[in-house]
């Protein structure tokens, strides 16, 4: 792994220069002309502000809001600009604005040194420097050049950067679902029509995969993080096959939530990194893939193994394996193949052509058999 | 009924884990009415998360840590068996 040190280096060094991922706005004298419960009429948008928030919306940088106002004509008046539908978790109200970043921060879960906030008053920026001091402020007057900055600029725009806000806002419908659902868990999950999807990673998938080995430390094999570079040269390899997961479900989808690295030895699978996303834990997506993945090697005739590398954080990846019937062999888990549950009811697993993994058994399609000749 | 609630850690392998673990699985299994010896992995859902619940639940009660060798699918897969284990832990010098 001596490259591998090097390269890991490298991406983390990318990243420490923190790009902004969340936009929070002030609304009177910010986002429009004036103040809102000093007008009559609705007060117009100020110059630019709508093409900033789309040009940002676009490049996946997520926005909110921190106003001091009465909620429910605030959120009319950002409806009546159509701009309602851009905001995330809005912080309307008379607390104080480093409390409404704050709150934001914590339900969007993504670090403070990520956001930026934009304030008419210079007293607000202060109030929230003063509680947040690696926020980055900004003033309304040349706001149209905000998109230009460095600071605003995405690394990659992915796929799922697009998709963020989407992403984001369906997950809170989700959660809402959830907490409301009176009953146990399975029962809730069999409402959601899960879909999952595994893909043979191709070049638009690397950046996603770079990013879920780089955010991902609780459900990491090994811990160990993969540069684009590596990962490029693992897809181009004959003996390795570097697999993407997507989860869908009544709500849209979840994005690429899991990868998977197995090296192809002589009679052989060897998983060499598997991690999964936090959003997905509770959705039984690591057990199903596991036992695609011991269905498939067992229709082989071919061993099962998997690296496994204790981290402070990675004890319930452990637990998956060994539930998946894993068991320390060396410096390995092995699995024996035996007692393999079927997949559940719960969730259809999807298998993209390209992948060469016989043994699971897909849907049925009744009627016309597939390989009838016409 | 008169199981034992509140599971002293000290306690001997006459403690019946299996009322306490049915309440725990319940909120996982929506299946009416399994029973002590149904294969929970079977049953219905089991994901990363239910099942490192389900190991902390049983480090919890008994006050310990269960060792790698010791995640076994065998040790968890029924009701009745979580409890055999939970008392075979829980009593380890008995007799």
């Amino acid at each position: 792994m001596d490259d591998g040190a090097a390269n890991t280096l490298a991406v983390n060094d990318r990243i420490s220069k923190t790009r902004i991922k969340c936009v929070v706005w002030d609304l009177d004298n910010t986002i429009w002309d004036g103040v809102l419960l000093e007008s009559t009429t609705l007060p117009p948008l100020r110059p630019h502000v709508i093409d900033v928030i789309r040009a940002l919306d676009e490049r996946g940088i997520l926005q909110s809001v921190a106003s001091k106002n009465e909620p429910e004509p605030a959120l009319a008046a950002l409806a009546s600009h159509g701009l309602d539908q851009y905001f995330l978790y809005p912080q309307i109200g008379w607390n104080a604005k480093s409390q409404a970043v704050g709150t934001i921060a914590e339900r969007l879960n993504i670090g403070i040194d990520t956001f930026a906030f934009i304030d008419d008053q210079a007293f607000e920026r202060d109030e929230v420097l003063s509680v947040h001091p690696v926020v980055r402020t900004f003033t309304e007057a040349g706001l149209e050049r905000l998109p230009e900055l460095e600071d605003f600029i995405p690394l990659h725009v992915t796929e799922d950067s697009k998709n963020r806000r989407a992403m984001y806002q369906k997950e809170a419908l989700r959660s809402r679902a959830e907490e409301e659902f009176k009953g146990p868990q399975d029962a809730f999950l069999r409402t959601l029509d899960l879909k999952l999807k595994l893909k043979p990673a191709r070049e638009e998938d690397l950046y996603r995969a770079e990013e879920l080995t780089v955010r991902t430390n609780q459900l990491n094999t090994t811990g160990v993080t993969y540069s684009v570079e590596q990962l490029r040269d693992l897809i181009a390899s004959e003996h390795h096959q570097v697999i993407v997961a997507e989860l869908d479900d009544k709500y849209g989808s979840y994005g690429a939530i899991g990868l998977l690295l197995i090296s192809q030895q002589p009679g052989q699978w060897c998983i060499d990194l598997f991690l999964m996303s936090c959003r997905v834990m509770s959705r039984g997506v690591g057990g199903v893939i596991l036992t695609a993945l011991r269905t498939t090697c067992r229709s082989r005739q071919i061993k099962l193994a998997a690296q496994f590398r204790e981290t402070d954080r990675n004890r319930m990846m452990f637990v998956t394996y060994r539930f998946a019937g894993f068991k320390e062999e060396g410096d390995l888990l092995v699995n024996d193949l035996t007692k393999i549950p079927a997949l559940p009811d719960y969730m259809q697993l999807n298998l993209d052509p390209a992948m060469d993994w016989p043994g699971i058994n897909q849907p049925v399609v009744t009627g016309e058999s597939c390989d009838r000749q016409h | 009924m008169n199981t034992v609630t509140n599971a002293n850690p000290i306690s001997n392998s006459s403690v019946d884990y299996r009322q306490d673990i049915r309440s725990f699985l319940e909120h996982f299994i929506g299946e009416e009415d399994f029973s002590d010896d149904d294969d929970i992995f079977e049953l219905g859902l089991v994901s990363s998360l239910m099942a490192m619940q389900l190991v902390l639940f049983v480090e919890k009660a008994l006050s310990i840590r269960v060792e790698s060798e010791d995640l076994n699918l065998d040790n968890f897969r029924s009701i009745a068996r979580i409890d055999a284990f939970m008392r075979d832990k829980a009593a380890p010098a008995h007799d």
